[in-house]
Order: structure tokens, then C-alpha cells, then sequence
């Protein structure tokens, strides 16, 4: 510790912190625009100019370090005067353009103009003029004239994205800056940098001209588009999501937030948004009141329960359905007689089901992440899948920890890898599973050679060890296994182990019981055994299911099907009832996060059209049926219910036991690798048209082995038929010779392939 | 592509420099692209790039940022005249006058024949010879005079 005086005040500091941060910890403000907490110094504003006791001449504060006796003054006349005179060189060049600036209100330029511009410029010559760029459907960079050159949105992109795609080009007065060869910017983090441009250079595209800052109103919610639980400022006016900005937890998202999580509002209120309840009536869809449409589906599941047997209907929801809104649908299910209701659509291996010991669920703190110094991940698209928790791996790898993966694809992760191993998907078991022998035998003493070994020592040599299931391994035909030499490898290095959840309330499904008991189905099995009737709730089957073509053809051969849904979607092909519900922003509800973290919202705007809250929709399906227990007013009522009284964290428990050890069976010819891409997740996120003109929302390729492809005879380029099962597309093959051979890298979830079949399993390419 | 030779000058470059450190060579590898190829193409940047393990990005901002690396052709004989103070004192401006009325092109431009270009450029640390040029970067010439210009140019005329 050191101590030093600031504006007389007497304060303690860590050895080696800045000026700048000194004067923060006490509360201090000292103006700057190039310095920011998360990145690296670069001391090119020269906003933050102190006076320091015997210093000839005022310094940065951002870049100078604190020693002990140190005497600083903000406000001194030479603090000020250097401050003042910083300025008055910003303003020169800048357009003052504040009427129709986006950033009007919240602009860090605007705001220290008023404590330290000149009322009147000096400055009578010409303004240097910077030509607008073009940088994607995402972040405008239309009037660069702005921009003060501080190079945030460049260090944002090299430290915590990971990727150099903005650069500062030219010099002195030239310097701008730019994209290499007018490139886009295609960082799945790359709407952060609107947030820290410190002017109104980078701005929201979407939210162009919308409306101005202090018009709108700000609302506290909770991602629901992947499972870290990231906390959203959702702004409104007139009852119109119109912008998403991040509310900032350490803890959680830090100060950042995924471009899926920040532009999935565009999908929001599409036109195919469903605003009244429908039923289909002689073929033809009619808009009915709510009562008659709710009747209609109170009235066929009674049918059907009393007819066919309430075995015979079956409950599907989506993981980022809200906890209130699952438990509510078990509920109902189990009021009726039914034991059949999941929402873990695209897994397929239930085996883990008896023998586990409690939720699935991170195994650790998000913050534990940050500190770990060896991890392993396993069967993860890691960036695409989990981006800001893949921006903290980024960030530990950047301070020495070693990345370990065990995948059947190689994405440039955009960080440094210690050791793979990439296999096919029918040997990732074996892959662990030889892991998790060299780590025995390290033990004692004994070195294995390979991938295995060298993975191994690499966990054997950590702390803070850290093994983590992906999407993928949670997918995987064999995942129990998985789990289970997860665990043993865990164990073996003194580590924790846990899974990256799939989605906002993969955790949540299971406190709210959301899951088949022992009589009832997963969500496989009542697809494959197809049942009478289905209740859906956010569900797309042909995308949100692990093997569309089967959990199509079981909603066309259902007597009865209702679709709880936001949107009018496919299910006009094979529902019965249509019922208008609230997607998250319009209603209240609860998210249970990865790490266990339970977080409630309220709605931001007002349900549209006719569209009512789900879990209300439930309430009344439950009493229409006669089903106690389903007098709830609030939804804060529904949550304590689930919640009151229950210590979430001793529900939390990755431990699985009796997992038999078995082999794949074995498989012929091309197995399938199937990734749901990033702005594929979810209902909202696929409607929301800036997203959807990303690069990562291209239409899937078909990805091979450049070897693969030759036995083929297909040219990288060509297009080609994928097929499985009585399905078939035609799409563009390209070669990848980063994948493991005998390996077709097809995406699921995306309209392109719902077509295709399960997303492991064999699929054939020929020629198209 | 990088030619051979590039590739070849490169890695001798990277001896000078620890091994994860290939970026060090970038202003180096540039020189040797536009000593081959006489400019530097954003192809033959991101080619720089991909050999030495760096963002494009940053290739490009070396690349812009030193004015004596090409980003267009230029000319077979490149022409650098300083106009910085110590020149500008000494008659800068007849040098370039002479030059335009001579090659009939301005700053930044290139004969039609491809032969000549003719840059601007900053204080080449040889005020004591102002007013002075550079051909190609590696030959200086100074204490210019209308003469002694026509005299330089015959001789390149010859190659
Ligand atoms: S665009 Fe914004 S963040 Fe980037 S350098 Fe300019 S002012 Fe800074
Ligand atoms: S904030 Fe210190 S120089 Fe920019």
C-alpha cells in the first residue's frame, strides 16, 4: 500500500495502480476519454492531465503511477488550464453536430465540454473531414468526422474480443479510423464498442435516429438469449423496446453484453408477431376471442385425457422459457394426469436423468472462470455459443492460464490454446476418457505421450482447475458418459467441473420440475413415440428439437396441438390453437442462470395486441381444467412458490453416478457435427433482421475434410445434397481441414437444414 | 503470394527477433514487398500478415502510417522531395516546379509511362544538403538545382 494526496485528501492505494484509479477508489472524478478500466493504457486524449507535486509539467493521470508522498491536484489552475486547453485541440476538428448526433445526452465530449470548452473557438480554419464507413448491419460508423481518436473500440477489439477488425490508419492529422479493405466487423462483441466510443462516432445502426437519449425510459431486465444471465437495460418509448444496453456486474457480464443479447430486441415485434388467439377450423385459421380459444384447448386436452389417456399428451417448452412458465406447465400436465414435460429439446442422451444427483449446472462462479489457471472445455462452440463467457477464457488466457480443449471442431477461438483434441463425435468418450487416464498414471508419476498426456499434465500442473461441458457434449448421444469422465477428471486434478448452459434458464427448468419423473418422457422420447397431443410453449419444433424431421412429423400426426407461442409460426401447418403469449420483454418472470444465480424481471412494455403473459395463460388453462393449485396473482407468487424455502444452491449438483462405461455403436460412413448457430438460438434472436444480416447468421455450408471432399469428387465451392433419413438439402460444401475426417459439419436450427435429421448421427453427401 | 525471395529475406529478418515475436520483422517485410514490386498491396499485406502471425489490421496501420512504404504504384523511379522547413528555406519549390514542368505530373502522381513518381516527403535528417530527394528511398540526392535535376534524370533515363 502507498500513500499519496489527492486535492488534499489523504489516500491508501495498491502499489502500482495509476493516479486515475487512486482517484476513482476515493471518489474523485478526473476527466478522460481514451482511459478506461477494462483496457490497456493508451494515454493518447490527454483529457486526464494532473498537476503533480514537482513535476515541471502536468501529467496523465491515466498513465502515471502512483508513488509514495505523491501530492496530485485536479483542479489546480495548471491542472485545469492544460484540461481546458486538451479540449479546445478536441474541439477543433470535431463537427459539433450535437442536434442530430445519437449520442446527444449521453456524450462523454458533450458532457466535458461543459465543465471545460471555451464558450467561443478560436479555431476559424477549415474542419478535417473523415468519409463515413461501412462496417456492418450492426455499429454505424457513418459519421467518423467524430471520432477523437482515442482507440477504445480498437483495444476493445484486440483485448477482449480477441480480434483486430478496427485499426487506426494514416497518422497525425490523417489518422482514422478503419476496417482492413473496408471490411466488416464481425465480432460477436463488437456492439460494445458503441458503448465505449466516448463520442458519436460508432453508434447503434438499428437505433439510428430512433429517438433521443433522454426520451426514453429504462427498464431492468435479464438476458434471455444465452445462459450467463447478463443484466439488460431495456429503453423504451411508447410502449416500444427501441434500444438494449448492459447493466453492469462484475460478477456476471462485467460492463459488456453479446450483440445477440444487445440487437435481439429487433426481432421483437416483427409481423409475424401472433396478437390474437387463433384456432383452426375446418382447415382455415380464425381469430377468436381468448376465452373461446382457451376453451377449445381446455376442452381437446380433456378429450384427449379422458379418451386416449392423459399419457397420450406431451409437453415441450424452451429452456429460455421463464421459471414461472415452466413450472406452471408441469404443473398443468401433472394436474391432468400426465408425467410427460421437459424443456432440454436438443438433448438426446437422458440416461444421466436417474443418476444424477441434482441440477445440472456451471459447477462454479462465473467469477471462478476469471480465476482458474487450466481449463479444459469439452464439445463447445465456445465463441458462437457462449461469447462473453468466452470473452473471460480470452482474458484468463491472456494472463497465463492454459486452454485445453476436446471438441469435434476447431473454430479459432481467438485466444491461445495450450493442447487439443479433435476427434470425431463417436470418440470424443474415448478422448476423455484416455485424458483422464494419463492424469491417473501422471499421478503416479508416469508420463503419457499425445494429446491425452500432454492435456493431462497441463491440468495436473494447475491450481484452479476447471472442466466444462459445452452445448455440444450436453448434446452428445453419450452424454452421461461424458459427464461422468468430466467428473473423474475433476476429481483427478483437484478441479471443479461443470456445464455451460445451453440457454437462460437451463438451470431454471430443472428447479421448476420442468422434467419427465420416472413415468413420464423426455423430450425424446415423446417425439420418437409420438404422442396424441402436445402442448408447446415458445417452441419451434423444426428448430428448437434435436432431430426436426421427427418432431415434425410428430406434431402433423397429433390430433391436438397448442402452440403457446409469441409468433405465428409453422405450427399453422399442424396446430390446432394458437395462443398469443408474451415474449420476455412483456412479461415478468424469472431466469435462472448458469452459475445458479436466480434473477427476476419485470416486463418492460406492455404485452402487444392481445398477447398475454404465458405463466396467466397457464393459470387459466389450469382452472378451466379443474386442476388445484392455480391461484396465483402475481408471478412473484409463482416464483415463491418454486423457490421459497429451497436453498437453490444444495439443488445445484453436477454429481452423476452408475454411468456404465459403453462404446459408441459403432457407425458407417459420415457422421454429422452439428453447431446451432449464434443468431439461430431462439425465436426473438431469429427475427431480428440486423442480426439476421450478420455474417454469422450465412446460410450454413456443408463443412468436410478437404480429403473427404476429393473422395467425393466435390470442388471446395461446389454445391452438394446432404441427406439423413428421408431428407434432403442441397448447400454449399466447403473445405475445412481443421475438422476431424469422416466428419460433416451441418448446422441445426437454422431453416436451411430442417430438412435434415437428428444432429449426431450419419448423413450422407453426394454431388448435388 | 510472397515471393521466395521475400520469404527468404523475412526469415532472416526474424533471426534478429525472439521466435513469438515475428511481428517485430513487419516494417521490414513491408521494404522488401516494395522493393520488389515497388508498391504495397492490401493483398500483399494481409499475405505479410498470414507469414508473420499478426491482424491484418495492424499490417495496415504500419503499412499507412510511414509514409516511404508505396500504397500505389509509383512509378519505377520514385522521386521523394522533402518539403519540410529547412527545404521549403532552400528552395523546395523549385525543385518541385521544376519536376512538374519536367515530368509534367504533381505530388502523387506517375508518368503515363509508368516511369516516374513523385511523392512529397518529410525531413530526411540531411537539412545540411536542403534542398534534397530521395530515389526509390535509397538514394539521396541534395543541394538541388534545376541542372543538377535535369542531370539525375538523364541518368535514370538510361535505366
Ligand atoms: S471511433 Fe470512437 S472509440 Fe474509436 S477511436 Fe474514435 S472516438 Fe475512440
Ligand atoms: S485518459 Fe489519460 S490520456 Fe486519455
Amino acid at each position: 500500500m502507498i500513500n499519496i494526496e489527492i486535492d488534499g485528501k489523504q489516500i491508501q492505494t495498491e502499489n502500482g495502480s495509476t493516479v486515475i484509479e487512486a482517484a476513482h477508489q476515493a471518489g474523485i472524478s478526473i476527466p478522460h476519454f481514451c482511459y478506461h478500466k477494462k483496457l490497456s493504457i493508451a494515454a493518447n486524449c490527454r483529457m486526464c492531465l494532473v498537476q503533480v507535486e514537482k513535476a515541471p509539467k502536468p501529467l496523465p493521470a491515466c498513465a502515471t503511477p502512483v508513488t509514495e508522498g505523491m501530492k496530485v491536484f485536479t483542479h489546480s489552475e495548471q491542472a485545469v488550464k492544460a484540461q481546458k486547453g486538451v479540449m479546445e485541440f478536441l474541439l477543433v476538428n470535431h463537427p459539433l453536430d450535437c442536434p442530430i448526433c445519437d449520442q446527444g445526452g449521453e456524450c462523454m465530449l458533450q458532457d466535458m465540454s461543459v465543465g471545460y470548452g471555451g464558450g467561443q473557438s478560436r479555431y476559424h480554419e477549415e474542419k478535417r473531414v473523415v468519409l463515413a464507413k461501412d462496417i456492418g448491419p450492426l455499429v454505424s460508423a457513418e459519421e467518423m468526422s467524430r471520432c477523437i481518436n482515442c482507440t477504445r473500440c480498437v483495444r476493445f477489439g484486440v483485448e477482449i474480443a480477441g480480434q483486430m477488425e478496427l485499426g487506426q490508419a494514416f497518422r497525425g492529422e490523417h489518422a482514422e479510423i478503419v476496417s482492413f479493405v473496408s471490411g466488416t466487423v464481425d465480432s460477436e462483441l463488437s456492439g460494445n464498442m458503441i458503448d465505449l466510443c466516448p463520442v458519436g462516432a460508432l453508434t447503434s445502426k438499428p437505433f439510428r435516429y430512433k429517438a433521443r437519449s433522454w426520451e426514453l425510459s429504462r427498464r431492468r431486465s435479464v438476458s434471455a438469449h444465452d445462459s450467463l444471465g447478463s443484466g439488460l437495460a431495456v429503453q423504451t418509448k411508447n410502449n416500444r423496446v427501441l434500444r438494449v444496453l448492459p447493466i453492469e456486474n462484475e460478477d456476471i457480464n462485467e460492463c459488456w453484453l453479446s450483440d445477440k443479447d444487445r440487437f435481439a430486441y429487433e426481432g421483437l415485434n416483427t409481423a409475424d408477431r401472433l396478437t390474437k388467439p387463433m384456432i383452426k377450423q375446418d382447415g382455415k385459421w380464425q381469430e377468436v376471442e381468448w376465452q373461446v380459444a382457451l376453451e377449445y384447448a381446455a376442452n381437446g386436452l380433456r378429450h384427449i385425457a379422458n379418451g386416449a389417456g392423459a399419457e397420450q399428451i406431451g409437453a415441450l417448452a424452451t429452456a429460455n422459457s421463464t421459471l414461472e412458465e415452466l413450472y406452471l406447465l408441469q404443473k398443468l400436465m401433472r394436474g391432468i394426469g400426465s408425467d410427460n414435460v421437459d424443456f432440454r429439446l436438443r438433448q438426446s442422451d437422458f440416461s444421466g436423468d436417474v443418476k444424477q444427483q441434482g441440477a445440472p449446472w456451471l459447477g462454479m462462479s462465473v467469477a471462478d472462470i476469471s480465476r482458474a489457471d487450466r481449463l479444459l472445455v469439452v464439445g463447445s462452440f465456445l465463441r458462437k455459443d457462449h461469447p462473453l463467457l468466452a470473452a473471460r477464457i480470452r482474458r484468463a488466457a491472456r494472463k497465463g492460464a492454459q486452454i485445453n480443449i476436446i471438441h469435434s471442431a476447431d473454430d479459432d477461438l481467438l485466444m491461445h490454446v495450450a493442447h487439443k483434441a479433435i476427434v470425431a463425435p463417436d470418440a470424443l468418450v474415448e478422448a476423455l476418457t484416455q485424458v483422464s487416464k494419463a492424469l491417473a498414471s501422471e499421478k503416479q508419476g508416469q508420463s503419457a505421450s499425445g494429446e491425452a498426456g500432454a492435456i493431462a499434465r497441463s491440468l495436473a500442473g494447475g491450481e484452479r482447475v476447471a472442466v466444462l461441458l459445452g452445448n455440444f457434449a450436453q448434446q452428445h448421444p453419450q452424454a452421461a458418459q461424458l459427464q461422468a469422465l468430466a467428473q473423474q477428471i475433476a476429481a483427478l486434478s483437484n478441479g471443479k467441473f461443470g456445464f455451460l448452459g445451453e440457454a437462460a434458464n437451463s438451470v431454471g427448468g430443472y428447479l421448476a420440475q420442468a422434467v419427465p419423473g420416472t413415468k413420464g418422457m423426455n423430450a425424446a422420447a415423446m417425439l420418437a413415440t409420438p404422442r396424441k397431443a402436445y402442448v408447446l410453449l415458445n417452441v419451434e419444433p423444426e428448430l428448437d428439437c434435436a432431430d426436426p424431421q421427427q418432431a415434425v412429423a410428430a406434431m402433423q400426426a397429433a390430433d391436438l396441438v397448442i402452440a403457446l407461442s409469441a409468433y405465428k409460426h409453422h405450427a399453422t401447418e399442424y396446430a390446432d390453437v394458437l395462443l398469443p403469449i408474451a415474449p420476455y420483454t412483456e412479461t415478468s418472470g424469472t431466469f435462472v442462470s448458469t452459475e445458479g444465480r436466480v434473477q427476476s424481471f419485470k416486463g418492460a412494455v406492455k404485452p402487444l395486441g392481445e398477447t398475454r403473459p404465458a405463466w396467466k395463460v397457464l393459470r387459466v388453462l389450469g382452472n378451466l381444467l379443474k386442476v388445484d393449485g392455480f391461484g396465483q396473482d402475481t408471478s412473484e407468487a409463482v416464483r415463491d412458490e418454486v423457490l421459497q424455502g429451497v436453498d437453490v444452491s444444495a439443488k445445484l449438483n453436477n454429481a452423476i453416478g452408475g454411468v456404465e462405461a459403453k462404446a459408441a455403436p459403432a457407425s458407417s460412413g459420415l457422421q454429422r457435427v452439428a453447431d446451432v448457430p449464434i443468431y439461430a438460438t431462439d425465436a426473438v434472436v431469429r427475427r431480428s433482421a440486423p442480426l439476421q444480416a450478420t455474417a454469422d447468421a450465412a446460410i450454413p455450408q456443408v463443412r468436410m475434410h478437404g480429403e473427404e471432399l476429393k473422395k467425393l469428387g466435390v470442388q471446395s465451392g461446389e454445391v452438394v445434397k446432404v441427406g439423413q433419413g428421408q431428407g434432403s438439402v442441397q448447400l454449399f460444401a466447403v473445405a475445412d481441414d481443421k475438422l476431424p475426417r469422416g466428419v460433416v459439419r451441418v448446422a441445426a436450427g437454422h431453416a436451411a437444414t430442417v430438412a435434415l435429421g437428428a444432429m449426431f448421427g450419419t448423413i450422407t453427401v453426394e454431388r448435388a | 503470394m510472397l515471393s521466395l525471395q521475400i520469404t527468404a529475406l523475412i526469415d532472416k529478418e526474424l533471426k534478429k527477433y525472439p521466435a513469438d515475436q515475428r511481428q517485430s520483422a513487419v516494417m521490414a517485410a513491408l521494404r522488401f514487398v516494395q522493393d520488389e514490386k515497388g508498391w504495397i498491396a492490401s493483398a500483399d499485406m494481409a499475405d505479410v500478415a498470414a507469414y508473420l502471425g499478426m491482424p491484418q489490421m495492424a499490417v495496415y496501420e504500419v503499412a499507412t502510417f510511414y509514409h516511404m512504404y508505396n500504397l500505389k504504384p509509383m512509378g519505377k523511379h520514385t522521386l521523394t522531395v522533402c518539403t519540410n522547413l529547412s527545404c521549403q528555406l532552400c528552395g523546395s519549390g523549385d525543385t518541385l516546379e521544376h519536376l512538374n514542368k519536367r515530368l509534367g505530373i504533381g505530388l502523387g502522381e506517375v508518368t503515363p509511362d509508368g516511369k516516374y513518381g513523385l511523392r512529397e516527403g518529410e525531413c530526411m535528417g540531411a537539412c545540411v544538403d536542403a534542398p534534397l530527394l530521395t530515389i526509390n528511398n535509397k538514394k539521396m540526392c541534395g543541394r538541388l538545382t534545376g541542372e543538377k535535376i535535369d542531370r539525375i534524370l538523364a541518368e535514370l533515363d538510361k535505366q
